[in-house]
């Protein structure tokens, strides 16, 4: 494989008493997007800050592209990579094409070298028609879809991503998504958090799981799934349903049973034996899926209650 | 924990010189492009309240007083006030854009952080605030000053040279103001400076009346005040002569500015490392 763009060895960042990364270590090689998950507070955005030289590690190294160190190239790592924060940063004065030409400038672009982009990333962000619209009077997804087009105005070979698509409606965050795989195809690297499995399983070439700073997993999401789960879910709910935990029947067809809520949550290998064993209790709703992410995510992170807890 | 490397760069001290370079004149422009839109009415806002003091205080007030003795010199009271508040208006200019403007952009637009995330260093965009408030108070003193010709108040061929002496008057109060900046948790705090810094100061500097009125122990505390630096430096060019110890009051001003800066940005730099 070629040498990766952007590599951390061995970050630690502590706040006071608390070790708010621990030990994380994780490459994105050329092509690729990595995904970072984890529940609020696992170090997702302060290792992003690390990456971005806005916050200084502990201990730890991060390097780039070909032997650049952050921080002390900072500049020059900068001037390559494309970043879009959590929280817009849209300058509210300008209209969206004085967005892109205001901040192609801090990238030490010239003037006509900029307005030559802003057409193409506008419509990249499907802001066309918002080209004099200023933030103010466009929605959540156009504002995330213009800090994306300002974040490629340095024709960027790698996006930092933070929590790119938090807060938006199913339709804009499939546009999203789009675009995002549209940079993907054009060969640009991503590291992106967030905290939607669906779009983690859907952009991500390989996944990073943390937990109170540790990476608690890696890999293709894929396999994340086949190593840790069994491949069928049952989720049963409604009155009675939690009694079925506990069930001696059932028991022995699932592999695992979790209960979080009013739902039991039965995993197995062979989802038919169960489906058939439920069929005496017709009131419940019962819900077939396959083992996805967020059952992984779950499992890992600890956020249900588990059947022996 | 044997694997873990020692940081190669161990946190570097928020006190360590500032790095300067010409990124700020981006961040600069941008302020420009912003103001262009609203500098009409900014404009109207900056000079419209000075020339009111003036009016009011300088030919009020100053046909009750009459002549004021200068140097061995009487002058009328509307050129006294007039060559202070002058000065008064630069400081005004100066700390507002770089205390509540810069302070929007910094903490409640996320202007700072947005930038930060190009190839622009803190210390850049602090230069760059600085830089505007600096220019917005000479935009307003370059306005207030063409008014004062306008009314006859002066028309020395000196007053020239206190047009970058003004500059310098904003430049001194725009690196101040940085430093409430990078404290500041709300804009409620910045009613603190201007009442326990900038308001006593106006009153010492010898802006109203002159600061041999005031008890002696005030006096030598109020000569080394920048604002009182300013007023030495700015008001004989009024009167069509040159200010006596130039240098003297030049350093304090100098120094004010350097020392405010360096604090202001150490202090930024701890606001945005957490």
């Amino acid at each position: 494989m070629s040498s990766p763009l952007l590599s951390v060895s061995h970050l630690v960042k502590r706040y006071g008493d608390a070790t708010v990364v621990n030990d994380l270590s994780f490459q994105i090689h050329p092509g690729e997007c990595l995904g970072v998950i984890g529940p609020n507070g696992a170090g997702k955005t302060t290792t992003l800050r690390m990456c971005l030289g806005l916050s200084t590690p502990d201990a730890g190294q991060i390097d780039y592209f070909d032997g650049l160190h952050m921080p002390q190239d900072a500049l020059a790592i900068k001037s390559r990579l494309g970043v879009v924060s959590q929280m817009d940063t849209l300058d509210p004065d300008f209209s969206c094409a004085e967005n892109l030409l205001v901040y192609g400038r801090y990238f030490g672009l010239k003037d006509a070298q900029i307005r030559e982009r802003i057409a193409p990333l506008l419509e990249f962000g499907a802001l066309t028609s918002k080209a004099n619209a200023k933030p103010g009077e466009l929605s959540g997804g156009m504002k995330r879809r213009l800090s994306l087009s300002r974040a490629l105005i340095n024709h960027p070979s790698m996006l930092l991503l933070d929590e790119p698509t938090t807060g938006l409606d199913p339709q804009a965050r499939h546009l999203m998504w789009e675009r995002l795989q549209n940079l993907l195809q054009q060969g640009k690297s991503i590291l992106l958090t967030t905290h939607f499995m669906d779009e983690a399983e859907r952009l991500c070439d390989r996944l990073l799981v943390l937990d109170h700073g540790r990476k608690i997993a890696e890999g293709k999401p894929r396999d994340l799934i086949a190593e840790h789960l069994e491949p069928d879910v049952v989720e049963v709910y409604g009155a009675g349903a939690l009694a079925l935990a506990q069930d001696a029947e059932l028991k022995p067809l699932a592999a695992r049973i979790e209960v979080s809520g009013e739902t039991v949550f039965f995993y197995t290998a062979q989802a038919q034996p169960l489906l058939l064993a439920l069929q005496p209790w017709p009131q419940l709703r019962t819900l077939h899926r396959p083992a996805n992410l967020e059952d992984l995510f779950l499992k890992l992170t600890g956020r249900q209650i588990r059947e022996d807890a | 924990m044997s694997t873990l490397h020692p940081a190669a760069n161990s946190a570097p001290s928020h006190w360590r010189a500032p790095q300067l370079s010409m990124r700020w004149w981006p961040v600069f422009l941008r302020n420009l492009l912003v103001w262009r839109k609203l500098a009409i009415p900014s404009l109207v806002g900056n000079i419209a309240e000075p020339l009111m003091w003036l009016v009011a205080f300088g030919y009020g007030l100053g046909s009750l007083i009459g002549q004021i003795e200068m140097g061995g010199e009487k002058v009328p009271y509307i050129l006294f006030l007039a060559s202070g508040s002058i000065c008064m208006s630069a400081m005004n200019a100066a700390t507002f854009e770089a205390l509540y403007s810069a302070f929007s952009r910094m903490h409640v637009q996320k202007t700072w952080d947005g930038i930060m995330n190009a190839p622009v260093r803190l210390d850049d965009i602090v230069l760059a605030e600085m830089l505007w408030a600096a220019f917005k108070a000479l935009f307003t003193v370059t306005a207030i000053l063409g008014v004062m010709l306008a009314l006859g108040i002066s028309h020395s061929w000196k007053l020239l040279a206190a047009w970058p002496v003004l500059l310098g008057v904003g430049i001194t109060f725009s690196c101040m103001a940085l430093i409430f900046n990078a404290l500041a948790k709300g804009y409620d705090f910045f009613t603190y400076y201007f009442t326990l810094f900038l308001t006593p100061m106006m009153f010492l500097s010898g802006i109203f009346f002159p600061r041999d009125q005031l008890p002696p122990l005030v006096r030598a505390i109020a000569d080394w005040l920048p604002l009182s630096a300013a007023v030495e430096l700015v008001r004989p060019l009024f009167m069509d002569r040159w200010p006596e110890h130039a240098l003297r009051h030049g350093v304090v001003l100098a120094l004010f500015a350097s020392l405010s800066f360096w604090v202001a940005l150490a202090l930024t730099r701890k606001r945005f490392r957490s």
